[in-house]
């Protein structure tokens, strides 16, 4: 039987499951070694001072201590960690140090690396290393930043990395003209990532073979491999990076940061394995933050709602230094500003400011949250202003499926063209609307019932994917007729391995059965792999299957026809298993595996996929408490084609609860001396089963991509790109009676029951009656 | 200090210093690496076991205090052949993703079913709201806790 095209689209249960539910999962914390080290690290408690003595004397002594490593003992200057996406030659002034060289920028920054015989003793040991920092002022936010008067980098003499401009059009002349235009200072509070697994990493190294091997890798293994062989003076084979299971990334986990180094350096220095686990305090202080950003932005309509123009200033506070992926969220404000919406005059800066906090990198879309939230909430305030209906003024800017492609602002300095692909925004509109039940929803805006307001709001966005370059697989015949496929692609939790095998088996025309393993992420699978980021693992690990598939397929054909005497083009492949030639002859393919038929394919790729949709939310708030409840959320997509729905749907629901968190619960606090003030998970909130269980995903293929054999567009962010804008609207659809205007994220009870206030204190003697009055039972 | 305490049915005898939590205990010194350490201070509930049936935080406990105790992991809620009832809701449901909170949800969600089969929806979430989940957003995993109570019902007749 052909099993042709029978995976792809189905619900397929996970094959991962069956490990994780049994608790055999492999974690790298999970891993142990004979004469494992453990390592602990010393870390910042000042958050910008100059480093004045590090005396570990006593720590050395301690027994069971192995190793102690300062920075002068990695050898000055100390090597930095890398850029890896968008590097400019303005960021590596800006670089971190693997270790603090002479002075401290952010409470967490490593100081020691302490290597014993257990975690407990490795602990005890960071406790009695004595560190004198003569203490600078800490600049403690991008306004502040901006002021130069403390300088994170004094030979640099400016917090300033860098402006990012995104421009389409001519803004200043459509501002001019415009008949009206509001302009609003908006702002994003500071989350992150917080995947449930701490990192860790496991590195051996192998002194006769000259061989590091480090465990733990996760989504870019390929880059962590290259650059570490670079630092360590190694060359990439000798190198060898592996990809355990892993406890979700959404972006953060898995670049290179500064411990990727030192462990791997602990390992070479003592001859022995040391592991390294992170605990939730470093996690918090040390993983990459993000999102937080203030936006000065101004909106030029005609009256009856046409855009004409989006201009403004944007300061996003990237933390202590740049590093890794540290330019993508600040650059996607600025470029993605424009949403899916046809904005033909656009003019933003986005000003890159130094702070002492934890350096910034990508967390889930990057950029896109916080750029979706100016957006829409602009467009609301818009729609009130000038009285349009806010669902008519989107349907009026929306692209149009016939504009498609649509070149968005370009932006310098990376002056690369970007456009929307393809697909229909006004159709997930309607579907979203049609599924909340707007017409009836709408209707409660604004309404008290039991003592809460009632609000509604809609929104849309758009979520790139597929990044370039490139990607690579392998596939192999095994001597019992299963294949093996190998691929660059990495596994962040996401289920990956479960949709490759659905492609594979759809590819090379057999059951899923059939398929032995989906190795993946690991160095030595593939030649050269890119990894797991921008949603592009489906598209471009997908896409690079379909070829290595195709490669194995004419390879089995060429070693079938050499058996069957006749050319290869001759040859028929029968289920996967069997090769049948011209005149019937056939023979069983595990027979050819002797020859060791393996084929690797790639796929390379220069544009982007853009998953599309929109997200409606019915809320009710509490004026007395200012908590917001949420009562029905939709998530509408079309991502082009879904491997596997059931999947993509969870993925769809999972990223609107970590969205609704950064919307309503999360903020990274630090007080006036860069402490971090939300250190534990007592302190920063993130959302728990109780919170939000009102929400719906739809996902739609209407529209497969043009730019890959899948037909697939990246997905997975689309789910948390435009909470942030489309709750802080339907809370002020909620308090528009009161005249309340959210401006900033988290919509936390404080802030809410501010803002309530405020509006009780602005509307006293306006014949407006006090919400605290009526919303009495 | 020397400790002797049952685990998934079998006796075990560890020497461990005191200050060893009971987490750490059954990962690094009974190698059931299923248990996960998700933060250490009882807030992310990765860690949950059952001790004489109660779900408790691993990592709030001391190994010590496991002292003559019935200790279940994840690894004791399994079996080779099948998935139980409670892991074929989980897979059908898709209530994980990257599965690390998974055995802590496993756990807690036994030990609710085995004592009330018949809860509802509102306390499924209240028990789970003291496991972390940063993947699913929880929905997948209340409507497979909630499916396979009948699985609990035939058990545990009441």
């Amino acid at each position: 039987m052909r099993t042709v095209n029978s995976f792809i689209g189905s619900p397929i249960e996970r094959l991962e499951d069956l490990r994780f539910l049994r608790g055999r999962g492999q974690y790298v914390d999970d891993l142990t070694r004979a004469g494992m080290l453990h390592a602990a690290i010393l870390r910042s408690s000042v958050a910008h001072g100059r480093i004045r003595r590090i005396d570990a004397g006593a720590a050395r002594a301690l027994p069971g201590v192995h190793g102690m490593i300062t920075a002068k003992d990695l050898g000055l200057p100390v090597p930095r960690v890398p850029m890896r996406l968008q590097p400019l030659p303005d960021f590596v002034r800006f670089g971190q140090p693997v270790m603090a060289e002479t002075k401290v920028r952010y409470v967490g920054e490593a100081l020691a690396l302490v290597l014993a015989q257990s975690p407990a003793v490795a602990e005890d040991a960071l406790a009695l290393i004595e560190v004198d920092i003569e203490p600078l002022p800490a600049v403690g936010d991008s306004r502040s930043s901006a002021t130069d008067r403390s300088l994170l980098f004094e030979e640099a003499g400016t917090n300033r990395v860098i402006t990012f401009r995104a421009t389409r059009g001519d803004a200043a002349a459509a501002f001019q003209d415009a008949p009206y235009v509001r302009r609003e200072t908006l702002r994003t509070a500071r989350h992150m990532a917080l995947p449930l697994e701490p990192r860790g990493l496991l590195a051996e190294w192998d002194a006769a073979r000259g061989k590091l091997t480090v465990s733990g890798g996760a989504k870019v293994l390929f880059f962590n491999r290259r650059t570490l062989a670079k630092e360590m003076g190694l060359p990439e084979s000798a190198v060898e990076y592996v990809e355990n299971d892993v406890g979700g990334g959404f972006g953060a986990r898995g670049e290179f940061y500064p411990e990727d180094y030192l462990i791997p350096f602990g390992a070479r220095l003592t001859g022995r394995p040391v592991k390294w686990t992170e605990d939730r305090r470093e996690q918090l202080m040390c993983l990459n933050h993000a999102r937080e950003a203030e936006c000065e932005v101004e909106i030029a309509c005609t009256r009856d709602g046409t855009v004409l123009g989006l201009r403004g200033h944007v300061q996003v506070d990237v933390g202590a230094y740049m590093r890794t992926n540290g330019a993508v969220g600040p650059r996607n404000i600025a470029q993605f500003m424009s949403g899916p919406y046809r904005i033909p005059h656009i003019d933003i800066e986005v000003a890159l400011q130094l702070s002492n906090k934890t350096p910034v990198g990508t967390y889930r879309g990057p950029g896109r949250f916080e750029t979706d939230f100016f957006r829409e909430r602009l467009l609301d305030m818009v729609a009130r202003d000038l009285r349009l209906d806010r669902v008519e003024f989107r349907r009026r800017n929306l692209v149009a499926r016939q504009e498609l492609p649509y070149r968005i602002a370009t932006i310098r300095p990376y002056d690369k063209e970007e456009e929307l692909d393809s697909g229909d925004y006004h159709a997930t509109l309607e579907r979203c609307l049609a599924e909340i039940g707007w017409a009836e929803k709408a209707k409660l805006a604004g309404q008290l019932i039991d003592g809460r307001y009632h609000g509604v709001a809609v929104g849309c966005f758009i979520e790139g994917g597929a990044a370039g370059p490139k990607e690579s697989a392998r596939m192999v015949l095994e001597p019992d007729g299963t294949y093996s496929v190998y691929v660059g692609s990495s596994a962040v939790g996401q289920g990956l391995e479960t949709a490759f095998a659905q492609i594979a088996a759809d590819a090379l025309e057999v059951s899923m059965d059939r398929i032995r393993g989906v190795f993946h992420g690991s160095t030595s699978y593939v030649s050269d792999g890119y990894g797991a980021f921008h949603s592009r693992s489906v598209v471009m690990g997908g896409s690079a299957m379909l070829a290595a598939a195709e490669n194995l397929r004419a390879e089995i054909r060429a070693a079938a026809a050499a058996r069957l005497d006749c050319e290869p083009g001759q040859i028929e492949i029968v289920d996967g298993r069997t090769a049948v030639g011209p005149d019937g002859k056939s023979l069983d393919l595990a027979s050819l595996a002797g020859a060791s038929l393996s084929a690797e394919g790639a796929f390379l790729n220069t544009k982007h996929t853009y998953t599309y949709g929109a997200h409606a939310a019915h809320v009710s708030v509490d004026p007395k408490l200012g908590h917001v409840e949420l009562i029905d959320y939709v998530i509408v997509e079309d991502c082009g084609r879904a491997i596997n729905p059931l999947t993509l749907h969870g993925q769809a629901i999972g990223a609107a609860v970590q969205g609704l968190g950064g919307a309503i619960m999360e903020h990274l606090r630090y007080d006036e001396e860069g402490q971090l003030l939300t250190g534990s998970l007592a302190d920063y909130l993130i959302p728990t089963a109780s919170d939000f269980p009102n929400i719906r995903a739809v996902v739609l293929q209407d529209h497969p991509s043009p730019i890959n054999p899948l037909g697939a567009k990246g997905a997975g962010e689309g789910g948390i790109i435009a909470v942030g804008g489309v709750i802080a609207n339907a809370v002020a659809n909620a308090l528009g009676s009161l005249g309340v205007e959210p401006r900033q994220l988290p919509l936390t009870p404080s802030y809410i029951w501010e803002l309530v206030q405020e509006s009780v204190i602005r509307n006293q003697g306006s014949g407006i009656e006090n919400p605290r009055n009526r919303a009495d039972p | 200090m020397s400790i002797k305490f049952e685990v998934n049915g079998k006796a075990v005898a560890v020497e461990v210093e005191p200050r060893l939590t009971l987490a750490d205990c059954l990962r690094h010194e009974l190698h059931l690496t299923g248990t996960h350490v998700g933060c250490e201070h009882g807030v992310c509930g990765a860690c949950t076991v059952l001790v004489d049936g109660a779900a408790v935080r691993s990592c709030l406990m001391l190994a010590v205090q496991a002292e003559g105790a019935k200790v279940v992991t994840v690894e004791g809620l399994s079996n080779d052949a099948d998935l139980t009832p409670l892991q074929k809701s989980f897979r059908k449901h898709h209530a994980l993703q990257c599965g690390f909170c998974t055995p802590g949800m496993i756990t807690t969600a036994h030990a609710l079913l085995s004592e009330e089969p018949d809860c509802d929806a509102a306390r499924v979430r209240a028990v789970l709201s003291g496991n972390l989940c940063r993947c699913t957003g929880y929905i997948s995993i209340v409507a497979a806790v909630l499916d396979a109570r009948a699985a609990y019902r035939h058990k545990n007749p009441a």
